[in-house]
């Protein structure tokens, strides 16, 4: 699991490559969360993520969470069909929003 | 002050080492493989076993990794508990070994050479994907696995719609969506449940009734069509392996094990939409079949605590499926109220039809209890207090309860006697019109002190006839099943309308419809709960099979093209139903009084016939008029319109004079069955006026509805 985050106009920029699973979930909850404690705005680059599991969602839910008390929002990028699919069925996608690539993304904050 | 981390506690540190894997005395409740900090909690129950060992695999591989013997010092009383660390939770499969006696005389039935599921997982693998070709050679077919247990409900929790306001709908998760033509993308799941979501609110549905979703084994006892070649596998699933995990097969995700979010959502989503959700439930028996049978659990754990027993150590067979569960154990009641604590509290369920549930009442040695602690500990459970509890009131034993089941004031039961009343009715039987009136009324015969929503009226259920099939069958026609046709009920009474199966005479099929809007009209008028079965709405066959629990084929796929092809039946179920959910006269909870106690100058409900005020209640009639009085609705806590309902089932057109409104308001037609469609019904709103207001013919066969406003 690569992990690589970088802010542009205040905007975390949090760029995964592999897959979230048990394996890799809990370096994925540490980083993520850690880096955003201070951050109110996320965006998450999945395009390179071929699989997410339960473990690796629910990282994405914490941060989630963790963003929204402080009235803050995330945004997925290049979520595959497939993972789409998955997130929609275990109803993981409602808290999210999706959008097609990074400078799509930026431009809705 | 520093935030107390779970790191400060002391447990969160093993004491104990096998073959690298840490562990330590565990927690003994709750049962089962709970996630904390830094691992899992494993305890089980056995009162016999010896000893016993915890069996840990990676996730689909053929030997275990590692077998944990507890030992003595982590056995408090008759349970096991350890905490193991450092376990992956995604990629885990457990299951244990107990050694202890092989001695089916005293009910032990131990072998220490099987892996056995844990009663308690939370979910189970080997069924991952529906029929997917098993790997016969495993030696630990159902594994236990782990699951999340954080799902993110929102705001969300059951409805708590009163039971009187329901209107359900029994289906199958695979069935309902698995036909090519229910376009859905995930056919035959629970996330294809979902996309049907609006077609059941359009409907007038307000409760999903889901046939059995925890984990069964569609392989068991699968066998070759001997005519066709054809796979018959147990696909209805009245089969349990584990009372408190999902089917994996039923979901689109249970291939990557998200089978319990994927079910949560589904139940959300249908919560969104003021939809209950209703689980068929088995605690009559399990999977483990009879002495004959595979040893997969229970049989292995504790053989004698889990099954009713004869004396000679035999299985009692009262839910005519080989075993019995020991409901009334306390270890075993325990379990069936965790379970469904569990299901209410961790899925949002909102009730429980509990299938054979006259088993429930039954003492360890089979005799029928006056005051069964199980039925008595369900109805007055804190975290069940809301929960809908319905009995199929008898079972395979002979114990038929219906109007005499233990109900603590809680418990409504699926009305029999109804759906026996209605059809010899409905066929043309006479003497019946007293019965009738019961029934209509919410069959206060039966149910005096309890009310009408302690019946759940149904004509049809998934086992028997659909209501297509009622009016184009005399007989049952199973040899599909690969049992000479004699499986399945022989007391169907149902009338073919002249020509058995499929038949191209108009005049037949015309009938046909308009008894089905009949059969409908009746039960949506009718006090108490109605239970629709998936497809009743669009004319659904089964080729007068009325046993299909073996068939994965179009005799258990709802194929939505009848929509199309019977669409006079699709609007008219729709219509009806909606009818009644738009009207509270139809919903009492208690029983009307046959009087005006509200001093509207009508009284609750009033009897009529051929002549108004005169009912007929002669032997030879087929004829009964009710009127409801709007000024009464909901046992006179609301108003509405006044209804009037005339049900004739000779064979003759007759004349109806009907009753007198008060100057003010005139008669609507809101229903006459005998009408062609599209003039079958009214819009509701949109009723007509009656043309002459003190009376109408009523067609050969048919009801007229009217509304009085």
């Amino acid at each position: 699991m690569e992990i690589k985050i970088k802010t542009k106009n205040n905007i975390l920029i949090i760029t995964l490559k592999g897959s979230i699973d048990s394996k890799t979930a809990p370096e994925v909850q540490q980083k993520v969360l850690e880096s955003s404690v201070n951050s109110k705005n996320v965006i998450i680059d999945l395009t390179s993520v071929d699989f997410v599991s339960s473990a690796g969602l629910r990282v994405l839910l914490m941060l989630y969470r963790q963003i929204k008390v402080k009235n803050g929002k995330v945004v997925l990028v290049g979520v595959s069909e497939e993972i789409t699919d998955i997130m929609s069925m275990t109803g993981f996608i409602n808290f999210f929003e999706i959008i097609d690539t990074v400078e799509n993304a930026l431009n809705t904050y | 002050m520093a935030e107390l981390d779970f790191d400060t506690r002391i447990d969160y540190y093993p004491t104990h080492e096998h073959q690298g894997i840490k562990y330590r005395r565990g927690h003994v409740l709750p049962f089962g493989a709970t996630m904390v900090p830094n691992g899992v909690n494993f305890s089980i129950y056995s009162s016999a076993a010896y000893s016993c060992i915890l069996v840990l695999f990676v996730k689909g591989a053929n030997e275990p990794y590692a077998e944990i013997a507890f030992p003595e010092e982590f056995r408090i009383g008759n349970t096991y508990s350890m905490i193991v660390f450092d376990l992956d939770f995604e990629l885990l499969e457990y299951g244990y070994r107990m050694d202890g006696p092989f001695d089916p005389e005293s009910g032990h039935r131990f072998d220490k050479s099987k892996i056995l599921s844990d009663p308690y997982a939370k979910a189970i693998g080997g069924r991952d994907k529906w029929l997917a070709p098993p790997d016969w050679d495993n030696i630990y077919s159902h594994r236990s696995r782990l699951v999340f247990e954080d799902f993110d409900w929102e705001t969300d929790k059951p409805l708590e719609t009163p039971i009187e306001d329901l209107v359900v709908y029994e289906a199958h998760v695979r069935g309902f969506t698995n036909h090519p033509s229910s376009g859905v993308k995930n056919r035959g799941t629970f996330a294809g449940a979902r996309e049907k979501i609006p077609y059941l609110l359009d409907l007038g549905i307000n409760c999903i009734e889901l046939m059995p979703i925890y984990e069964y084994d569609e392989y068991e006892h699968s066998k070759t069509n001997p005519e066709t070649g054809e796979l018959l596998v147990n696909y209805w699933g009245y089969s349990t392996l584990n009372f408190f995990a999902p089917k994996s097969g039923y979901a689109a995700t249970g291939k990557y094990g998200m089978q319990v979010d994927e079910l949560k959502t589904l139940i959300k989503e249908f919560h969104k939409n003021g939809i209950e959700v209703m689980l068929d439930v088995v605690f009559n028996h399990t999977a483990e079949g009879d002495h004959r049978g595979p040893t997969i659990s229970f049989k292995g754990i504790d053989n004698n605590t889990y099954y009713m027993l004869t004396p000679e150590g035999y299985y009692f067979n009262f839910s005519g499926t080989g075993n019995t569960l020991n409901c009334n154990h306390p270890v075993v009641r325990n379990m069936v109220l965790d379970c469904l604590r569990y299901w209410a509290s961790e899925y949002h369920i909102d009730g429980f039809r509990f299938d054979l549930a006259a088993i429930l009442g039954r003492a360890q040695d089979g005799s029928p209890l006056n005051n069964p602690p199980l039925l008595e500990s369900l109805a007055h459970d804190p975290v069940l207090a809301k929960c809908k509890l319905i009995a199929e009131a008898w079972d395979a034993g002979g114990l038929y309860q219906v109007g005499s089941f233990p109900a603590y004031g809680r418990w409504a039961e699926w009305n029999g006697k109804y759906r026996d009343a209605i059809r010899r009715f409905l066929k043309g039987e006479e003497g019946l019109i007293g019965e009738l009136s019961q029934r209509l009324q919410g069959s206060p015969d039966l149910y005096s002190t309890r009310g009408t929503s302690a019946g759940i009226n149904f004509i049809t259920c998934h086992d028997g006839f659909t209501l297509y099939d009622l009016f184009a069958y005399n007989e049952k026609h199973n040899e599909a099943n690969g049992e000479n046709n004699n499986d399945g009920n022989n007391d169907n009474f149902s009338w073919n309308c002249g020509c058995e199966g499929e038949t191209e005479d108009e005049g037949i099929n015309i009938l046909r419809h308009r008894q089905i809007k009949n059969a409908l009209s009746i039960l949506m008028v009718s006090q108490g709960v109605p239970m629709v079965l998936m497809g009743d709405e669009m004319g659904r066959t089964k080729y007068g099979n009325n046993n299909t629990y073996c068939h994965d084929n179009g005799l258990n796929w709802m194929n939505w093209d009848l929509i199309d092809k019977n669409s006079d039946i699709y609007y008219f179920a729709k219509h009806i139903i909606n009818f009644r959910r738009n009207h509270p006269v139809l919903r009492n909870r208690d029983h009307f009084r046959n009087s005006d106690y509200k001093n509207t100058g009508y009284p609750d409900i009033s009897f009529h016939g051929v002549h108004a005020w005169n009912a007929d209640w002669s032997k030879s009639s087929r004829v009964l008029a009710i009127m409801l009085d709007g000024g009464h609705a909901k046992n006179g806590y609301t108003t509405d319109d006044t209804i009037y309902v005339a049900i004739n089932m000779h064979w003759e057109a007759l004349p109806f004079e009907i009753p007198q409104l008060p100057e003010n308001k005139n008669w609507h037609v809101s229903v006459n069955t005998d009408m062609p469609p599209p003039h079958d019904f009214h819009q509701i709103n949109k009723e007509a006026v009656l043309e002459n207001q003190s009376s109408c013919i009523l067609g050969p066969r048919s009801v007229v509805i009217l509304v009085g406003k």
